[in-house]
């Protein structure tokens, strides 16, 4: 038998640990268009400490390892371009402790959104957490490595809400970040000098998180939301910093799609906002419909959608529930770009989105979602293809591509970057800002193991 | 449908993941094969990858591809949690992979022995169909012969030692009702519902005609099943067949009896206790309230429920004949033993369930975890004849 196999069965148990075809099938692909590559190792660990000994007898094998969470990032960023071990953190799913006081939860990294939903919802009503617009599976430290964003964008990123935080460390040692490297509290990382930076955001290229003090929210009563739609891509910009001056909606998003033909070239801007009384919600949507926006309706510009409770209930539901953008061409597949970008780019990010989907036969659908009081936007070009058609798959992918390049040509910066869309930052990228982070990474990772292929200079 | 026949569908999962949580999302892990597995693989959007890999030949139908595809115990939390358009295809996919496979002679001898069992004997565990009969011994329950009702036991109730006392207990509490029912005994036939759904549909459809053109011969048209995997066979396959029976489950059966006063549960049980949504009479016939319902109305009992119940209940892990060829056994995380853990989490003294498959897992688990002291399971029959015993106690006394 494989002597790493064996060893590694030795750390996890023969249950979770997988050198069989079926399971290398599996995990050797991502759900977007990237290429497969084959997996050598599939291991499932339940502890922070079988993770530091299977990092250390990777070092020691000098074998790859790709962290891998809920596994829908969609760009390829957990597909093994190196062959390796492929690290499914998901049986790592404890809730460990809600500090309600001080409104944070601390989980381990393999914790389901949709599970922290549930959980929350059933035994701390008053508290919510920023839900990122994925399916249930995606877990808190994937979202929070890839700078998610989710339904509490007015409180910026979700990788800004993290608190203290543990990681092994490429070199298999188990480091705690923030608070929680000196205090029985995992509540904060200032005022301590900022480490945090060198793991979030980095795709797991410098180390695996295991375990995460996330921020809590207060949870209103009760939660609306009003679509307001407007037929110039250019009004969108001038909607969203009116709404957020008011400091009233906890989520902004513009979205505009050409199916069904009802909706083509409408940009509908939903603005959930939250109450703990009919009273406080009511003067909400007073000061945001009329007051704010009813210039526009007076004006002609724009209106409000007539939502019916199942859409309503659609939007507000979480977890998030997507039903059509995998099977818009009944084919199980869409893949994203995303932008951070600043919001004033979002009709040009429009434009030239219709153009590319045009090009390529696909239906346009694109989204822009507003980080924090207007301080950026989270701009998505979405491609559905049919997982059964290489022709379709592969015209999603150059669609894909012609995106990553326009980000960089409007100023934005690719979001959870795929490969093709690395290079193209890096390439860009000011040569010390460039120089800093490959000496972060070869401090960091020697061996050059974690997640290879990743936020490296071919 | 053939496999083949899914073509068009199989490749439309996105294996986005919802298939794999409960209605309140509380846990990751409702496919009972995900949970005991914890890889992608085990789970329904993953196995739909690996038939559909196999379909277009990128991998070969190994042994391990065999259980992978076999460990689906059919609970059906998948079309439950799917949102797409497809899903009720998705039980019906993974069933059609398990004909190819069986079809074409590629399958474990656990489950070659499974359904050679049933197709020899009439049961799962190659028992004589002699002792078919023999848990009714001694306690005067009719053989059928024209009684406005068929007691259908099934093959669990008829030979599993534990399920034996539900299958008895049910029956003495007909007696006690006055209901007009009788047996098959050595007569009685696998209702087939696990071979469907191991994808054997001739020998389901042998078995279901046999069944059908015995009830028809014996003027059979109200049938009471102690299984919800017999229920939902012959409810929902056997009309296919031309097989149109009025069948109920027994804790429908009861609700009514206690209701109409035929059974007097006065008695009471005084004991906390949780209930396991049976998949088979919960997910696939959306039956949840007649067992809550027969529990409340027994004095005593304090209902309470599981994070995950109703529509959301963890499958105990033996549907699909996984009772029997045990792909989901053999570790702390097997469905079975988790959902006893949840069970103890909530308190209960007994975890009533309503099906012989259930009881069965369930009291293999129970021991397993070592928790005989804190927790009983029970059929929920049983718990209804200790509140009749108890009631007779005291009226004698």
């Amino acid at each position: 038998m494989d002597s790493v196999r064996e060893s590694l069965a030795e750390i996890v148990g023969q249950d979770y640990v997988s050198t069989e075809p079926e399971e290398l099938y599996i995990y050797s692909r991502d759900l977007g268009t990237t290429e497969p590559h084959q997996a050598d190792y599939v291991v499932a660990p339940k502890t922070a400490q079988e993770v530091q000994a299977i990092v250390k007898l990777a070092n020691e094998k000098k074998i790859p390892v790709v962290p891998l969470g809920g596994g829908v990032s969609l760009t390829g960023i957990v597909v093994p371009l190196r062959g390796g071990i492929v690290l499914d953190l998901k049986r790592m799913d404890r809730i460990l402790e809600v500090n309600e006081r001080a409104r944070y939860v601390v989980v381990e990294a393999g914790v389901s959104q949709g599970k922290l939903a549930g959980y929350l919802e059933k035994h701390h009503r008053n508290l919510i957490h920023s839900e990122p617009g994925a399916p249930p599976q995606a877990t808190i430290g994937g979202n929070v490595v890839i700078h998610g964003q989710g339904d509490l964008a007015l409180y910026g990123f979700n990788s800004d809400m993290v608190g203290a935080f543990e990681v092994v460390l490429p070199t298999g040692e188990l480091c705690k970040i923030g608070s929680c490297s000196l205090s029985p509290y995992w509540f904060s990382r200032p005022p301590l000098p900022e480490l945090g930076g060198l793991f979030l955001g980095w795709l797991g290229a410098t180390g695996i998180i295991t375990k995460l003090a996330l921020k809590l929210y207060p949870r209103k009563r009760k939660r609306d939301v009003e679509i307001f739609v407007v037929e110039d891509a250019a009004l969108v910009p001038d909607v969203a910093y009116k709404i957020t001056h008011l400091e009233m909606a906890e989520d902004i998003v513009a979205w505009s799609q050409e199916l069904p033909p009802l909706y083509r070239g409408l940009h509908n801007i939903n603005i959930v906002f939250s109450g703990d009384s009919e009273k406080e919600l009511d003067f909400k949507r007073e000061v945001i419909c009329e007051d704010t926006l009813g210039a526009y309706v007076r004006g002609g510009d724009g209106g409000f959608l007539d939502l019916q409770p199942e859409m309503k209930g659609r939007i507000l539901g979480r977890p998030q529930i997507d039903r059509s953008t995998a099977d818009i061409k009944k084919g199980g597949g869409f893949e994203y770009v995303g932008a951070i970008i600043p919001v004033d780019c979002y009709p040009e990010c429009w434009r030239e989105g219709v153009e590319i989907a045009g090009r390529y036969d696909i239906a346009y659908t694109l989204l822009g979602r507003i980080i924090g009081k207007c301080h950026a936007m989270m701009f998505s070009w979405t491609y559905a293809f049919n997982r059964a058609d290489p022709e379709s798959v592969g015209q999603a992918r150059q669609a894909l591509h012609e995106s990553d390049e326009l980000i960089l040509k409007l100023g934005g910066v690719p979001w959870k970057p795929g490969v093709h869309a690395q290079k193209l930052i890096l390439d860009t990228m000011e040569p010390n800002t460039l120089r800093l982070m490959m000496k972060i990474k070869e401090a960091l990772d020697p061996n050059g193991i974690m997640n290879p292929g990743n936020w490296e200079v071919q | 449908m053939a496999l083949q026949d899914y073509r068009d569908i199989i490749h439309r999962c996105f294996r986005c993941g919802y298939c794999k949580f409960p209605t309140n999302h509380i846990e990751a892990n409702n496919c009972p094969a995900y949970a005991r597995f914890r890889l992608e693989s085990y789970s329904a959007g993953g196995r739909l990858w690996l038939i559909r890999a196999w379909m277009n030949n990128e991998i070969e139908c190994s042994e391990r591809l065999a259980r992978i595809v076999f460990a689906c115990t059919a609970c059906r939390n998948c079309v439950e949690r799917c949102p797409y358009r497809f899903s009720d295809e998705i039980v019906n996919m993974i069933v059609a992979a398990k004909n190819e496979m069986v079809d074409r002679g590629l399958v474990r001898s656990t489950i070659r022995n499974f359904l050679e069992n049933v197709k020899k004997y009439g049961n799962p565990y190659g028992e004589p169909r002699e002792t078919r009969g023999k848990w009714a011994d001694g306690i005067g329950i009719p053989r059928y012969n024209g009684q406005e009702f068929l007691y259908y036991v099934g093959c669990v109730g008829s030979y599993d030692t534990r399920a034996v006392k539900a299958a008895k207990a049910l029956g003495q509490l007909l007696l006690e009702a006055g209901v007009s029912f009788g047996v098959l005994g050595a007569d009685e036939d696998c209702d087939g519902n696990e071979v469907n759904k191991l994808g054997e549909e001739a020998l389901f459809e042998m078995l279901a005609q046999r069944n059908i053109e015995q009830f028809k011969r014996l003027g059979v048209t109200k049938v009471i099943t102690l299984s919800p995997h017999s229920y939902n066979a012959i409810k929902n396959d056997y009309p296919k067949l031309d097989g149109q029976f009025e069948v109920v489950h027994a804790t429908d059966l009861l609700r009514d009896l206690i209701k109409s006063g035929k059974l007097d549960v006065s008695g009471g049980v005084d004991a906390t206790v949780t209930y396991q949504d049976p998949c088979f009479l919960g997910r696939w016939n959306k039956e949840y309230d007649a067992p809550r319902d027969v529990l409340r109305a027994i004095p005593g009992v304090k209902l309470v429920e599981m994070e995950r119940n109703k529509s959301a209940a963890l499958c105990c892990g033996g549907g699909g004949g996984n009772f029997g060829t045990d792909f989901l056994g053999g570790g702390e995380e097997s469905p079975a033993r988790i959902r006893i853990r949840e069970a103890c989490a909530t308190g209960a003294d007994i975890l009533a369930t309503a099906c012989p498959i259930c009881l069965t897992m369930f009291q293999d688990a129970l021991k397993t975890e070592g928790l005989e002291a804190k927790l009983a399971v029970k059929d929920v029959s049983e718990i209804v004849a200790e509140a009749c015993v108890s009631k007779k106690a005291s009226t004698t006394d």
